[in-house]
C-alpha cells in the first residue's frame, strides 16, 4: 500500500515539477524582463509551497481513506474538537501566507515604478488594432494583425499549420532599444482593451477616457509576442502585440525612418493638395480597409443587426454633412465610435469612398476642407 | 412526532389542492417549491451545458471552423450567466426549499406563497435569456462580467438580459428573506443556533449575503440601463463616467457572489462527510466561524478582479493581503473535514465519493486562488485559461459535486427510495475522470499565454485545447448518468427506510422516506 502511494505521489510531484521546471508549453513564458523573472520566481516559489501542502493534507486524506474504512474493519472514534490542532492550523497557514506576501510585496513596488523612463510610448486600443505614438520622437503608426484572413477562416488551412506565428503577428511591430527603461502609458478609443506581453511580464488596461502606465526594460534582443487581454468585443482574440528589441543603435535608425516615411505621408495627405475624386476613392479605399473593414466588411454589406450594411445606407448616400459627422463623431452607445484621430484627408478619402463604391453612386467627393469644416 | 407521521403521505394534493399541472403553479409547499427548483436548476443546466460544448467544438483546434466570433461571444457569455444565474444558485435554493424546514423541525418555510412567486420568476427570466439569441444582433457577447463600456455597444439582447438578471435578482432576494426568517423564527424548541446543521448555518450567511449584494448587482445593471438608453453616462468616459467604476461595482457583488456559490456546497459537504464517517463532525464551531469570516472577508477582496486596471501600489497590496487572509478559514474548512475523516470508519457511496473528490479537487481550485491572489502573478495570468481553470474548479468540482453528493445524499428522503448505487459510481467516476482531463490543462494554457473568451488561438496551444475539448464531451456524456439515476429512482427501487443511512443524523431522518407532504406540523423536541 505505501509503496503504491509513494508512486502516485511521486508521479504527481513529477508533473507538478515539469510545470515548475518549466519547459514552455507547462509554465510561464521564459522571462525577458527584470519583472517577468520576479513574477516568474514569485511563481515557482509558491508553486513550491502549495507543492508541499498538497503532499500533508492529501497525504493525511489518502491515509486516512486507506486505513479508516469500514471494510478494512476500523471503529470510528467519536473525538470531535481539539482546541490545539485547530489553532496551530490557523497560526500556520498565516504565517505561510507572510512568507509570500513579502517578496510580493517588493515585486509590486517595483512594478509600479514607472518613474524616470528612457522612451514614453502611448499605445492606444481599438476595436481592432493598436495604435502606437512615441511620445519624443513623434513617431506614430498603428499595427493590426498580418495574419491572413484565409488562414483564419480555414480557406488557407495549410498555411495556418506553416505559420508559427499564427495569429501573433502584425503588420508593424513596435520597436524598443534593448536594456532601455521604456513606459508603456495606455488608453483606448473605444471600449476597455489590455495591453499585454507575457514574456515582459506587463498586462495593463487600456481604459477609454483615462491613462494607465507601466514600464518593462528588455534583457536581450528579440521579438515578443502578445495579445490583447480584455474581451473588447467581435475581434478580441484578433489584436495582437508585438515588441521588437533592437541594439539602440538599430533602434535610433529605425526611428530615423520612421520620421521619413512619417514626412512623406504628411505630404502625400496636404489637405491643401488639389484631390480628384479619384485620387480620394483610391486613397479611401486603403482607410476603409485599415479602420472599417472589421465592422462594415470589405462587401460594404456589415454584419446583419450588429453592424449595418454602408451599401445603400441611407446616411451615405444622404446628406455629406451627415455621413462626416457620423465618422467623426461616432454615435453614442454603439460600436460606431469616433474616428477624429484619422486626418481631414483620411476622412475625406474614407467618406468619398463609400459614397462612391457598391451600389452607392453619388459621383460626389468629399473634400478635406468639408470634413475641416465640421471637425468641432 | 407522531402528529407528523399521522399525515399519509400525499394527503393534501388530494384534500385542497389542485392536480395536475396547476398544482406546482399553485403550490406553496416547501417541498414541492423545493422539487421545482432542482428541476430548473437542471434544466438550466442542460441549457448551459449544450453551449458549452458548441463553444469546445470551436476550440477543438485553430482557426475558424464553426461559429463566427460575434456568436462565439455570445455563447462564452449566455454559457456563464445561465450556469451562475440559472444553474447552481437555483439548485441551492432548491436544496435549501427541502432541507432547511425538515432540518430545523418547521413545518414549512415562513412565506409560503412568496416562495412560490420567487420560484416562478425564474421561468420567465430563464425564458428572456434564451429568446435573447433570436433578436437582431443576437445575445449579449459583454461577457457575464457586462463590462461596461462594452456593454453600452451591444443590442436589445442586453435589455434582455439585464431584464433577467433583476427578475432573477427580485427572486433570490425574495428567497434570501424567506429563508432567514425561516431559520430565524421557526427552529423547533431546544435547537439552538450553535446546534443548528451545519448546512443550515452556511445557508443563513448565504441568504445575508445575497441580500447585501443583489441590489449591488441591480443598481449596476440599471446604470448600463440608463446609459445605454436615457443618456446618462456613468461609464461613459466622454460624458465625465468612469469605466472602471462598474468594475469596482460590478466585483463588490462579485466576489461574496462567488462565496454564495459555494457557501451551501460547504454546508452539504459538512452533512455528509460526518455520516459516511460515522463520526461527528470536527471542529463544528470553528466551521461556524470560519463560514462567518469567510463571508466577512469576502466584502473587502473585490479588486483582486481589477488589478490590471492600474490600482495604486497600495490598493493592489490592499487586496492582495485581504485575499490571501481569506485562504486562511478557508483552510480550516478542508482541515476539518479531513480531521472528520480522521479515524473514523468510512464507506464510499456516492455522496461520500463526491464529497471526497469535492475536498480534493475544490482544494487544488483554492491552491490557484492563492496563487492568483499574489498580485504580480495576478498580473500575468488575469484574462487567461488560468482563471478559468481556477473557477471551474471552484465552480464545477466545487459547487456542482457538492449540489450531486447532496442530490444523491438526499434521494432516498425525497424519493423513498435508495437510487442505484452502481450507476452513481459511474457517474461519480466519469464526472472526475472528465472534469480533469477538460480543465486541468487550462492551468497550462493559462501560463504559457492563452488569453480567455477567444474563438481562435496560437498554434501552441492546439494539443491541450484538443484534450479540453475532448474531455467536455465526456464530463457532458456523463451527465446524462446522473439524469437517468435520478429518473429511475424516482421511478423505483429499494425502499429507503426513514434514516437511510446508517450513520446519519438529524431531524430530517426521524420523517418516514419519501418525507410526507406535511412534517412536523407540531415541532419536535431537540434535546
Ligand atoms: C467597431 C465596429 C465599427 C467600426 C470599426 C466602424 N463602424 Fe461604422 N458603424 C458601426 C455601427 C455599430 C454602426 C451603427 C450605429 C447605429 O446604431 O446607428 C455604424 C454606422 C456607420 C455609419 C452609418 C450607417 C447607417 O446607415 O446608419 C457610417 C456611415 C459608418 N458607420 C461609417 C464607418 C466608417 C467610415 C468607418 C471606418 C473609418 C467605420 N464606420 C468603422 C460599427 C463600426
Ligand atoms: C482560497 C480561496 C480563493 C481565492 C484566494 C481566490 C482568488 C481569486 C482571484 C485573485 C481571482 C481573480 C483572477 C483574475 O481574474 O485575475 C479569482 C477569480 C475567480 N474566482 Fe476565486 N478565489 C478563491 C476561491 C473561489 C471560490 C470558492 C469561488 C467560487 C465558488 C471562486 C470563483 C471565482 C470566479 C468565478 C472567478 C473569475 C471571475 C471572472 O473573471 O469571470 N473563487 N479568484
Ligand atoms: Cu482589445
Ligand atoms: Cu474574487
Amino acid at each position: 500500500m505505501t509503496s503504491k502511494l509513494a508512486r502516485s505521489f511521486a508521479a504527481v510531484m513529477a508533473l507538478l515539477a515539469t510545470g515548475i521546471a518549466g519547459a514552455n508549453q507547462y509554465n510561464l513564458q521564459p522571462p525577458q524582463s527584470i519583472i517577468a523573472r520576479e513574477i516568474y520566481d514569485l511563481h515557482s516559489l509558491i508553486m513550491w509551497i502549495i507543492l508541499a501542502i498538497f503532499v500533508v493534507v492529501f497525504g493525511a486524506m489518502t491515509y486516512s481513506i486507506i486505513a479508516h474504512r469500514k471494510s478494512a474493519g476500523h471503529k470510528a472514534e467519536q473525538f470531535h474538537e481539539n482546541t490545539t490542532v485547530e489553532i496551530v492550523w490557523t497560526v500556520i497557514p498565516f504565517i505561510i501566507l507572510i512568507g509570500m506576501a513579502y517578496p510580493a510585496t517588493k515585486t509590486v513596488v517595483s512594478m509600479k515604478d514607472t518613474s524616470n523612463p528612457d522612451i514614453t510610448i502611448k499605445a492606444t486600443g481599438y476595436q481592432w488594432k493598436w495604435g502606437y505614438d512615441y511620445l519624443q520622437e513623434g513617431v506614430s503608426f498603428y499595427s493590426s494583425l498580418a495574419t491572413p484572413r484565409d488562414q483564419i477562416d480555414g480557406g488557407n488551412a495549410e498555411g495556418r499549420k506553416n505559420n508559427p506565428n499564427y495569429l501573433l503577428e502584425v503588420d508593424n511591430p513596435v520597436v524598443v532599444p534593448v536594456g532601455k527603461k521604456v513606459r508603456i502609458i495606455t488608453t483606448a478609443n473605444d471600449v476597455i482593451h489590455s495591453w499585454w506581453v507575457p514574456a515582459l511580464g506587463i498586462k495593463q488596461d487600456a481604459i477609454p477616457g483615462f491613462v494607465r502606465d507601466t514600464w518593462f526594460k528588455v534583457d536581450k534582443a528579440g521579438t515578443y509576442r502578445g495579445q490583447c487581454a480584455e474581451l473588447c468585443g467581435k475581434d478580441h482574440g484578433f489584436m495582437p502585440i508585438v515588441v521588437e528589441a533592437v541594439e539602440p543603435e538599430k533602434y535610433a535608425a529605425w526611428v530615423k525612418d520612421q520620421q521619413a516615411k512619417m514626412a512623406k505621408a504628411a505630404v502625400a495627405d496636404d489637405p491643401a493638395k488639389s484631390w480628384s475624386l479619384a485620387d480620394l476613392k483610391a486613397r479611401g479605399e486603403k482607410v476603409y480597409a485599415a479602420n472599417c473593414v472589421a465592422c462594415h466588411q470589405a462587401t460594404g454589406m456589415g454584419v446583419p443587426g450588429a453592424f449595418p450594411a454602408l451599401s445603400g445606407s441611407k446616411i451615405v448616400i444622404g446628406p455629406k454633412t451627415d455621413q462626416i459627422a457620423m465618422v467623426l463623431n461616432g454615435k453614442a452607445g454603439t460600436a460606431m465610435q469616433s474616428f477624429k484621430h484619422l486626418n481631414d484627408v483620411e476622412i475625406a478619402a474614407v467618406s468619398t469612398y463609400l459614397r462612391n463604391n457598391w451600389n452607392n453612386n453619388s459621383g460626389e467627393a468629399v473634400t478635406p476642407a468639408d470634413v475641416k469644416a465640421l471637425r468641432k | 412526532m407522531e402528529a407528523a407521521h399521522a399525515h399519509a403521505p400525499g394527503h393534501d394534493d388530494h384534500a385542497h389542492h389542485p392536480s395536475g399541472i396547476m398544482r406546482w403553479i399553485q403550490t406553496t409547499n416547501h417541498k414541492d417549491i423545493g422539487t421545482l427548483y432542482l428541476w430548473f436548476s437542471f434544466t438550466m443546466f442542460m441549457v448551459g451545458g449544450v453551449l458549452a460544448l458548441m463553444l469546445r467544438v470551436e476550440l477543438f483546434q485553430p482557426g475558424l471552423q464553426v461559429w463566427r466570433p460575434e456568436f462565439f461571444n455570445q455563447l462564452t457569455t449566455m454559457h456563464g450567466l445561465i450556469m451562475v444565474f440559472g444553474a447552481i444558485m437555483p439548485a441551492f435554493v432548491g436544496f435549501a426549499n427541502w432541507q432547511i424546514p425538515l432540518m430545523i423541525g418547521a413545518p414549512d418555510m415562513a412565506f409560503a406563497r412568496m416562495n412560490n412567486w420567487s420560484f416562478w420568476l425564474l421561468p420567465p427570466a430563464a425564458l428572456l435569456l434564451v429568446i435573447s439569441f433570436f433578436v437582431p444582433g443576437g445575445a449579449t457577447a459583454a461577457g457575464w462580467t457586462i463590462y461596461a463600456p462594452l456593454s453600452t455597444q451591444m443590442g436589445p439582447g442586453m435589455d434582455l438580459a439585464i431584464f433577467a438578471l433583476h427578475i432573477m435578482g427580485a427572486s433570490s432576494i425574495m428567497g434570501s428573506i424567506n429563508i432567514v426568517t425561516t431559520i430565524l423564527n421557526m427552529r423547533a424548541p431546544g435547537m439552538t443556533l450553535m446546534k443548528m446543521p451545519l448546512f443550515v448555518w452556511t445557508w443563513l450567511i448565504t441568504a445575508y449575503l445575497l441580500i447585501a449584494v443583489m441590489p449591488v448587482l441591480a443598481g449596476a445593471i440599471t446604470m448600463i440601463l440608463t446609459d445605454r438608453h436615457f443618456g446618462t453616462n456613468f461609464f461613459n468616459a466622454a460624458g465625465g463616467g468612469d469605466p472602471v467604476m462598474f468594475q469596482h461595482i460590478f466585483w463588490f457583488f462579485g466576489h461574496p457572489e462567488v462565496y454564495i456559490l459555494i457557501l451551501p456546497a460547504f454546508g452539504i459537504v459538512s452533512q455528509i462527510i460526518p455520516t459516511f464517517a460515522r463520526k461527528p463532525l470536527f471542529g463544528y464551531v470553528s466551521m461556524v466561524y470560519a463560514t462567518s469570516s469567510i463571508a466577512i472577508l469576502s466584502f473587502i477582496v473585490w479588486a483582486h478582479h481589477m488589478f490590471t486596471t492600474g490600482m495604486p501600489a497600495t490598493a493592489q497590496l490592499f487586496f492582495m493581503y485581504a485575499t490571501m487572509l481569506i485562504a486562511v478559514p478557508t483552510g480550516v474548512k478542508v482541515f476539518n473535514w479531513i480531521a472528520t475523516m480522521w479515524k473514523g470508519s468510512m464507506t464510499f457511496e456516492t455522496p461520500m465519493l463526491f464529497s471526497i473528490g469535492f475536498v480534493f479537487v475544490f482544494s487544488m481550485g483554492g491552491f490557484t486562488g492563492l496563487v492568483l491572489a499574489i498580485t504580480p502573478v495576478d498580473i500575468q495570468l488575469q484574462d487567461t485559461y488560468y482563471v478559468v481553470a481556477h473557477f471551474h474548479y471552484v465552480l464545477v468540482a466545487g459547487s456542482l459535486f457538492a449540489i450531486f453528493a447532496g442530490a444523491y445524499y438526499w434521494l432516498p428522503k425525497w424519493t423513498g427510495h435508495m437510487y442505484n448505487e452502481v450507476l452513481g459510481k459511474w457517474h461519480f467516476w466519469l464526472s472526475m475522470v472528465f472534469f480533469n482531463i477538460t480543465f486541468f490543462p487550462m492551468h497550462f494554457t493559462g501560463l504559457a499565454g492563452m488569453p480567455r473568451r477567444v474563438p481562435d488561438y496560437a498554434l501552441q496551444f492546439a494539443d491541450f485545447n484538443m484534450i479540453s475539448t475532448v474531455g467536455a464531451f465526456g464530463f457532458g456524456l456523463a451527465q446524462l448518468v446522473f439524469l437517468w439515476a435520478v429518473l429511475k429512482c424516482i421511478s423505483g427501487g429499494e425502499k429507503a427506510a426513514a434514516q437511510a443511512w446508517e450513520g446519519a443524523e438529524g431531524l430530517e431522518w426521524t420523517v418516514p422516506s419519501p418525507a410526507p407532504y406535511h412534517t412536523f406540523e407540531t415541532p419536535p423536541a431537540v434535546k
